[in-house]
């Protein structure tokens, strides 16, 4: 008999080695998330995966599914509690999202769309943070990196390279890069490395790309982040089961 | 008809593209104007709010001395204050000035930039002095309600109005929250 | 430059676990890390430069641009702050012609503050290169900066500046009687290491830097090693290799009594972490010591010489065919490297950010092998234990905390120093032993634990009410309960690591939300939005210090409500920022000071009467 566990009432069998956060999306259930990617190892650093695990609060891309557990995803405490943590990020870094190219396609703008985010809420950090366009094909904005390593994950272990890392501490985190002037250009870093592309927000972006796609037209207007998300993982609706027992008692 | 609901709007620093997203509501103005009677607003030219405003509409962020004072009327008079936008929200636009320090914006406009005759940066009691950061509202005065947008559709203002004058608790649904 | 580099890369035998330990030097010779020394570490160490620089840019006593030839730095420990430290280093930044935070122009001297630095007992402390500075007033600071202006060598400097005392006031169960090298270790063996293990467990030892793990349960657990490892046969177990780390990052502020036992119980530690290796089956272990404590490295060092040549460490304890030695690794200024994943990754030449757990290092720690991370007084008392039984141990203290505790006392009392007591002890009975009377509250357990109010004095020392690591800090009733938090509250968002959002934004917004409300720019609303983001930061992060910087204003708040509420403004709300202060640049350019250049903090606009929010519209009927 396969091994459990129940997420917000729902059943999930799992596989040994897969954390809540694999069990989740291979059964189509989505936990929010933004260091998160399917293709890297786990970070655990936004804590937008937070979740309640027998009662105690663990990051679900992390933390391993055990049978039996209870986990508690999709409450009103834990989306109210990662609605402040997105609008952490928002104050933090400089997101105005009517200038950003990423606009649309932005998973923390989607995350915060998902959350029902209407404002800031906190007093904004006004960080002071540079651009980087030195790179022909590739250009960062520092304004808008929210410090997920995906880039750092992406260029080890998928490019081979080495070619971002996060330095600093507290506060003070800033991403850099592997060559001696710390400018983009002078790396081995190519517009074709995954960690070109892997960016959620719009820190890392492609050249003259530039409004291809309208406003309007892109990803998350047409499609919310749970069901894009789902999708990116493998999940395919009709071919996984569900079982749906004592559900009533986790209903609002 | 004594008792319409007395709704005040302005642009601080803002672009006044959410007065036209506004006006885009279209022929449901002629339902709203049934129940609502504009106080303060670029739309009437009233200068000053009358102190029983029931809901405030902002848009743009604060950026200078006299932002400062045409929020804190609007907070005075208003019952619901409303950040109305990007700009009103968290700054917008104008907010990208604030990396780049407020002496060299100044140099740049009125002393060293291209085209500049007569160099001196402007000094009369008249005119509003720049405070160093564009701010959001909510960090001058209290606010009560959000709504997000670069600028907020129509719908979303139509929504967040008949939810209020319907005396329900206004809330906006997934396909209407959007940053851009 | 080269040739240095090659040299202290090749004492280290290029192994970029040592990472940290090669650019500490470098800091000390050069006052930074030079981008040559950099750039022949990339080639030296095989390691990307983004590696040396994000460990340099984590570790306070790192930089990648020139501090001073003295660099000398005052302790923030709110202890220090208590006995003037505001005033003297005001003093000092004026003698020395240096702002705090900056190198003087001439490069001979930089200022700056830094986090507290285990001499509580002893401040104002500082540090000197490295090396401590006690009992700073302005005869010392005339002194200090004459020396610093003449450029004298710190080896001429006189050295009761550099004095530190023990101030061991008060012994008990274990600092009673010292242990002669080799004792524990010779009963150990005689009664045999299962047996010694079952004096441990049945002792009821927990650990003393203040989680309280069962000691004999951990050293198990290292021995078993990772679940797949588990039903291998005996020999097999025997080959794993294993790692015993002593955690002497002491950092939390009002604690120094890890740097006491260093100074004068060393041999004691290093025993605990010998018997701690024969049981496990280590062979190698590490002093993670905190780079504030460079002053005992020497020392230490010398005394780990003298035991490898008793036969106490090396390829053949006492002749019983066991291996194991100990390396002293230093610290750079990172309070998070007291937390065990995190002093891991330090050890491994990295930035001290805690690991995701599961797995615990007990099955995968440094390097990914089954690893013990256990405080200075664990050690020191798994020693004591060793050699006198359990029982001995166990029939001292209470129900669930057996054996004592080593205090560090400091704050508002008579005598400031170490005291041993026995666990079930009241906070009474610990005050009038140090001398403390007209107390408004004790911090117990440091900034990370409980401010506990003199009408609780009849609460104990113990695991099941006050667990602390060591730190007691007292504070009389002249002192400012919304200062002491304002100062914890900037102790974490400066330490904070910055791996985790709820920690690395939390704090800094919390120390700007506390700094409204102390400046008195608080309002209506912003002790419920203090209260709020407290609990987000306590729930959501990462590790034990983001889970417990909101401790000062959370344990404050529910004892001393009204004073946070007499601290706001009876209006709706205030701006968070100087607004008449955002306009200063303006006047300036546009050279105005007329009535029209200038904004009240406040007006009418705020005064709303509190109570109609959140707001409703009240809806005549006729709108249906």
């Amino acid at each position: 008999m396969s091994k459990t566990i129940t997420i917000d009432g729902k059943t999930i069998p799992f596989e040994e080695g897969q954390t809540i956060m694999d069990a989740a999306s291979a059964a189509g259930v989505y936990i929010p998330h933004l260091c998160h990617h399917p293709d890297y190892s786990p970070h655990g650093s936004c804590k937008l995966c937070n979740v309640s695990v027998n009662g105690r609060i663990c990051s679900s891309c992390t933390f391993p599914a055990m049978d039996g557990q209870t986990v508690l995803s999709d409450t009103h405490e834990l989306n109210e509690d990662r609605r402040r943590i997105t609008q952490m990020l928002f104050v933090e870094g400089n997101h105005l999202c009517p200038g950003c190219e990423k606009s649309g396609n932005c998973q923390l703008q989607a995350v915060g769309y998902h959350l029902n985010m209407l404002d800031n809420h906190f007093p904004h950090f006004y960080a002071s943070r540079e651009m980087d366009a030195s790179h022909p094909d590739v250009l960062i904005d520092h304004n808008r990196c929210i410090f997920c390593t995906l880039c750092v994950r992406a260029s080890q272990q998928a490019d081979g390279k080495d070619v971002f890392a996060i330095s600093g501490r507290g506060i003070n985190k800033h991403l850099i890069v592997n060559s001696q002037s710390g400018l983009l250009k002078d790396t081995d870093f190519e517009a074709t490395d995954n960690a070109a592309h892997i960016c959620p927000t719009g820190a890392i972006l492609a050249k003259r790309q530039g409004f291809r796609v309208p406003i309007g037209r892109r990803t998350y207007d047409h499609k919310e982040i749970d069901q894009v998300s789902l999708a990116e993982s493998g999940y395919r609706p009709n071919t996984t089961l569900i079982a749906e027992t004592e559900q009533s008692q986790y209903d609002e | 008809m004594t008792s319409k609901i007395r709704v005040a709007t302005t642009s601080l620093a803002g672009c006044f593209g959410c007065h036209m997203s506004f006006l885009d509501i279209d022929e449901r103005m002629l339902k709203l104007v049934e129940v609502v009677e504009f106080d303060r607003s670029p739309i009437n030219d009233i200068e000053h709010c009358s102190s029983n405003c029931d809901i405030g509409l902002i848009e743009g962020g604060v950026c200078n001395s006299e932002n400062v004072h045409v929020l804190r009327e609007f907070r005075k008079n208003c019952k619901i204050l409303v950040a109305v936008g990007a700009c009103a929200i968290n700054g917008g636009l104008p907010a990208l000035r604030n990396f780049v320090p407020l002496e060299e914006c100044l140099a740049e406009a009125y002393l060293d930039g291209i085209g500049v005759e007569n160099p001196q940066i402007p000094s009369d009691p008249e005119l509003p002095l720049l405070l160093d950061k564009v701010r959001p509202l909510h960090e001058v005065v209290k606010i009560d309600y959000y709504l997000p947008g670069c600028p907020p559709s129509a719908d979303v203002f139509w929504k967040f109005l008949t939810d209020l004058i319907a005396g329900s608790e206004p809330s906006l649904p997934y396909e209407l929250v959007h940053y851009d | 430059m080269k040739q240095s580099i090659q040299n202290l890369a090749k004492k280290y035998d290029h192994q970029s676990t040592h990472l940290l330990q090669i650019l500490r030097e470098i800091q000390a010779i050069h006052h930074f890390v030079p981008e040559e020394a950099i750039d022949a570490l990339v080639e030296l160490l095989h390691i990307p430069r983004t590696r040396i620089i994000s460990v340099i840019e984590f570790y306070s006593f790192l930089h990648l641009s020139p501090r001073g030839n003295y660099e000398l730095l005052i302790s923030d420990s709110i202890t220090d702050h208590m006995s003037g430290k505001k005033e003297l280093t005001h003093y000092l930044s004026k003698q020395l012609n240096v702002a705090v935070g900056s190198v003087r122009e001439d490069g001979v001297v930089s200022l700056d503050n830094t986090s507290c630095t285990g001499l509580c007992d002893q401040g104002p402390a500082g540090l000197i290169n490295g090396y401590p500075l006690t009992r700073l007033d302005r005869p010392r600071i005339d002194c200090i900066a004459d020396l610093i202006n003449q450029q004298k060598p710190l080896t001429e400097w006189p050295s009761e500046l550099f004095q530190v005392n023990d101030n061991l006031i008060k012994s008990g169960l274990l600092l009673e009687h010292t242990i002669a090298p080799g004792e524990a270790l010779k009963e150990t063996f005689k009664r045999g290491l299962q047996e010694t293990l079952a004096e441990i467990n049945q002792s009821g030892l927990r650990g003393r830097g203040g989680a309280g793990y069962s000691t004999g349960w951990k050293w198990h657990l290292c021995y078993e090693g990772p679940e797949e490892d588990a039903f291998c046969d005996v020999d097999a177990q025997n080959q794993l290799q294993r790692y015993v780390i002593c955690n002497a990052d002491e950092g939390e502020p009002g604690t120094f009594k890890d740097r006491v036992l260093l100074n004068s119980f060393a041999d004691q530690v290093f025993e605990g972490m010998t018997l701690c290796a024969v049981i496990t089956g280590a062979s190698k272990g590490f002093l993670y010591l905190r780079g504030e404590y460079l002053f005992l490295y020497d020392k230490l060092q010398s005394q780990l010489a003298e035991r490898r040549q008793s036969g106490l460490l090396g390829n053949n304890i006492l002749g019983q065919g066991f291996c194991f030695d100990i390396e002293i690794c230093l610290g750079a200024g990172a309070y998070i490297c007291g937390e065990e994943s995190a002093l891991i990754e330090s050890l491994e030449g990295k930035p001290g950010i805690p690991r995701n757990r599961p797995p615990y290092p007990v099955t995968q720690g440094y390097l990914g092998k089954p690893t013990v991370v256990n405080n200075v007084e664990t050690f020191l008392a798994a020693t004591a234990i060793a050699l006198h039984g359990g029982e001995w141990f166990a029939k001292i203290g209470t129900e669930k905390s057996k054996g004592s505790k080593i205090l560090s006392i400091c704050g508002d009392c008579t005598q400031p120093g170490i005291y041993e007591f026995p666990f079930g002890t009241n906070l009474k009975t610990i005050l009038a032993e140090c001398g403390a009377d007209d107390v408004l509250g004790i911090q117990i357990g440091g900034p990370s634990g409980t401010f506990v109010s003199n009408q609780e004095l009849d609460r104990t020392l113990a695991f099941e009410d006050l667990a602390t690591g060591g730190s007691f800090i007292i504070f009389n009733s002249r002192r400012n309960i919304l200062d002491i938090v304002h100062n914890f509250t900037h102790f974490f968002a400066h330490e904070s690591c910055g791996f985790c959002t709820p920690c690395r934004v939390g704090t800094s917004l919390l120390a700007k939300q506390i700094d409204k409300i102390v400046e008195g720019h608080g309002s209506a609303g912003d002790v419920v939005a203090l209260e709020e983001l407290c609990q987000i930061i306590k729930k959501q992060s990462h590790c034990g210090l983001g889970q417990t910087a909101a401790n000062p204003v959370l344990t404050t708040l529910e004892r001393y409500p009204e004073l946070y509420q007499s601290q706001l403004k009876k209006i709706s709300y205030e701006p968070g920022f100087d607004l008449d202060g955002a306009l200063e640049t303006a006047r300036r350019l546009a050279n105005r000071n007329d009535a029209g250049a200038h904004l009240a903090q406040t007006d009418a606009s705020g005064s709303l009467p509190i109570a109609s929010f959140p707001p409703s519209l009240a809806v005549a009927e006729d709108h249906e």
